[in-house]
């Protein structure tokens, strides 16, 4: 599981590399013949990746940059305004300031209660149950259907104030609003799908924890270490890097959804701009109001505040994350 | 443009599989006696995990019931399966209208989705195999460059692309969904191939390089054969996230014939509102269709898959 966690720390020790390759210098002619034979046929394997990296890319990343210190709107040439956008941004624009409130909201209510609900229904269903298999995949089913436009539109009926959400509360005798109108609990029916997809993580603490050694909690209860004890000391250290792995994960995707959000929106992030999902303001201020500069400066800032948070999780590992005892 | 953004991955796939039998925990210092209290203790949990099962896929379980009940009857009872059954639903749906043409729609998806899942298996490999066996100048500021693209938000690139592809002319064709497949754009399954065919003995390379091949017989005869598992978990993948996709279409296509299923359902609630729920049910049904037949299908390897790639 810590094989991406390895790879993106360090990715000097790339293992791709054959031992000895380039450190020692090509000695005859006909090994540097070889030698930049391999060369040209790498490059021609890479071609195609080469030319998506420059053209659709790191090409429109910094155009992006560019665009984000202009005044654009598809019409004529972008027109360099400075920081103008980046001033709007911070200091002009109260929806600016709502939506990174609204994801900041989805993010840490979602992100933790997927991780906390996967877990614990990993370690639940990891004690040998019988039918794991089918189990597993029931659980994993709605991870496949949560982006879809059909889901989204589910939860509208579920969430509406005719939805069988509310004919279920009606049979305990609760008379429910319209939960997708209402301006504070339309976010929550967002948040209610995302954590519905835990399937996809569930899945992962499920690998994660067969990887830890059965010997380990054989010895543990053999010294008498409660189950509790057992899972502060054997499972929590040995799962670090599947929490963190999947937190990670988990994060990307929280900042990133969209569909979701705009659909149970009616693409406005209406009700009162409660749905107002980052991604779904800059979809607005780029593609309906076509402000491209604009958009683009709000892409930055996205991209800036997530290069923020994964450092500082990468950062972290070093306190909490256990590698295990031989590396 | 991915609905699933492309932060995931990790180990390999060719995890040995006697580590992933099913543990019973103190087997061998207790061995088990199927006590009274045992036996409740393990139907306590089926019925804990059935319970949290059904009430999870009870919404889905109501819709498909739905969609096959008259628009009267919906909503009248919270039990699935009981009142009239009606196909009624699904012709409707199915019956082009002057603004809603399913079938185009179905049609346009799988066209999409299919030369996706192309582009995506013939790139990936392609540079999977660079990354895993060669080596060149730059290879390890490159692969840099690919770990650090996986973590990459894709509406960083959003605005120009979109720009890119209308000065090119590329709005309401295909060519802005499918053309970046074919380079590669996405990182996350080059990252797996590449820890695929590392995984793969170095030796089968080394004795067909003996025997005469290059790098593009290596790759063709040896690494490509042996690619099934990764070409299968890209292929499937990639089917769903196109199929998914609603962002890239609405961006792209505005033109009702090449419409994809997505953005008809959406396309559908914004002109009927509520009005005909049934239909809309019978084509969010039928939309889902392939994904369900597709997890059931191969519901081993997408476990599996996702255990060791992370991908949703």
């Amino acid at each position: 599981m810590s094989q991406l966690v390895a790879d993106l720390v360090s990715v000097e020790n790339d293992e791709g590399a054959a031992p000895g390759g380039r450190a020692i210098p090509p000695r005859s002619a006909a090994q540097k013949r070889r030698r930049r034979k391999e060369t040209l046929s790498a490059y021609a394997f890479l071609s195609p990746w080469l030319l998506g990296l420059l053209a659709i890319v790191l090409g429109p990343m910094l155009a992006s940059l560019y665009l984000s210190f202009t005044r654009y709107d598809l019409i004529g040439t972008p027109e360099f305004i400075g920081l103008d956008n980046y001033v709007r941004m911070l200091f002009e624009d109260p929806r600016f300031y709502r939506t990174v409130g609204v994801t900041a909201m989805y993010t840490l209510i979602s992100v933790p209660a997927i991780l906390i609900f996967s877990l614990l229904l990993a370690m639940f269903l990891n004690r040998g149950i019988r039918f794991l298999g089918i189990y597993r995949a029931l659980f994993y089913l709605p991870s496949l259907l949560g982006g879809s436009v059909a889901i989204a539109v589910l939860w509208l009926q579920v969430f509406g104030s005719e939805g069988i959400f509310n004919a279920v509360l009606a049979l305990v005798g609760i008379d429910g609003p319209s939960w997708i109108g209402s301006p504070s609990y339309a976010l929550l029916t967002v948040i209610a799908l995302s954590v519905w997809t835990f399937g996809s993580t569930m899945v992962i603490f499920l690998a994660g924890l067969r990887q830890i050694p059965d010997t380990y909690y054989e010895a543990a209860s053999l010294d008498g270490a409660s189950k509790f004890r057992q899972f502060l000391s054997i499972t929590l250290p040995h799962l670090t890097p599947v929490i963190f792995f999947n937190g990670l994960l988990t994060i990307v995707n929280a900042l990133q959804s969209f569909t979701p959000a705009y659909v149970i929106s009616g693409g406005t992030g209406q009700p009162a701009d409660s749905l107002l999902l980052y991604t779904v303001y800059l979809y607005l201020r780029g593609f309906v109001d076509f402000q491209m500069g604009y958009a683009s400066a709000l892409a930055w800032g996205l991209l800036l505040a997530l290069a923020a948070i994964t450092a500082l999780l990468f950062w972290s590992t070093r306190f909490w994350v256990f590698y295990g005892e031989d590396s | 443009m991915t609905t699933t953004p492309a932060a995931r991955i990790s180990p390999d796939l060719l995890e040995p599989s006697g580590s992933r039998g099913r543990r019973r925990r103190g087997g061998l210092f207790m061995p088990r006696r199927a006590t009274n209290s045992r036996l409740l203790a393990g139907w306590a949990r089926h019925a804990i995990t059935i319970a949290v099962l059904v009430v999870m896929l009870y919404p889905v379980v109501w819709m498909i019931d739905a969609s096959f009940k008259p628009d009267a009857q919906i909503g009248s009872t919270l039990l699935p399966f009981q009142g009239p059954f009606t196909l009624e639903n699904y012709a409707d749906g199915l019956n082009p209208t002057s603004t809603l043409n399913f079938g185009l729609y179905f049609f346009n998806s799988f066209v999409l989705a299919i030369l996706a899942v192309i582009g995506n298996v013939v790139a990936c490999t392609l540079t999977g195999y660079a990354f895993a066996r060669l080596n060149f100048p730059f290879k390890k500021t490159l692969f840099a460059v690919l770990m650090g693209t996986l973590l990459l938000p894709y509406q960083v690139t959003i605005v120009p692309q979109y720009i890119l592809f209308n000065e090119l002319g590329w709005l309401n064709t295909y060519l802005p969904l499918v053309v970046p497949k074919f380079l590669a754009t996405d990182a996350f399954f080059v990252f797996l191939t590449v820890q695929f065919i590392r995984g793969l003995p170095r030796e089968l390379d080394e004795a067909a390089r003996l025997d005469g091949a290059g790098d593009w017989g290596i790759f063709r005869r040896i690494i490509v054969p042996l690619l099934g598992p990764a070409i299968a978990t890209t292929a499937m993948f990639t089917f769903i996230a196109t199929w998914n996709d609603f962002l890239g279409p609405r961006l792209y296509l505005s033109n009702t014939a090449l419409y994809t299923v997505p953005q008809g359902l959406v396309q559908f609630v914004d002109s009927t509102g509520q009005s005909s729920i049934g239909t809309l049910f019978a084509m969010a049904t039928l939309s889902i269709t392939p994904l369900v037949g597709f997890f059931l299908a191969s519901q081993r390897l997408l476990t599996q898959g996702i255990a060791t790639t992370g991908l949703k």
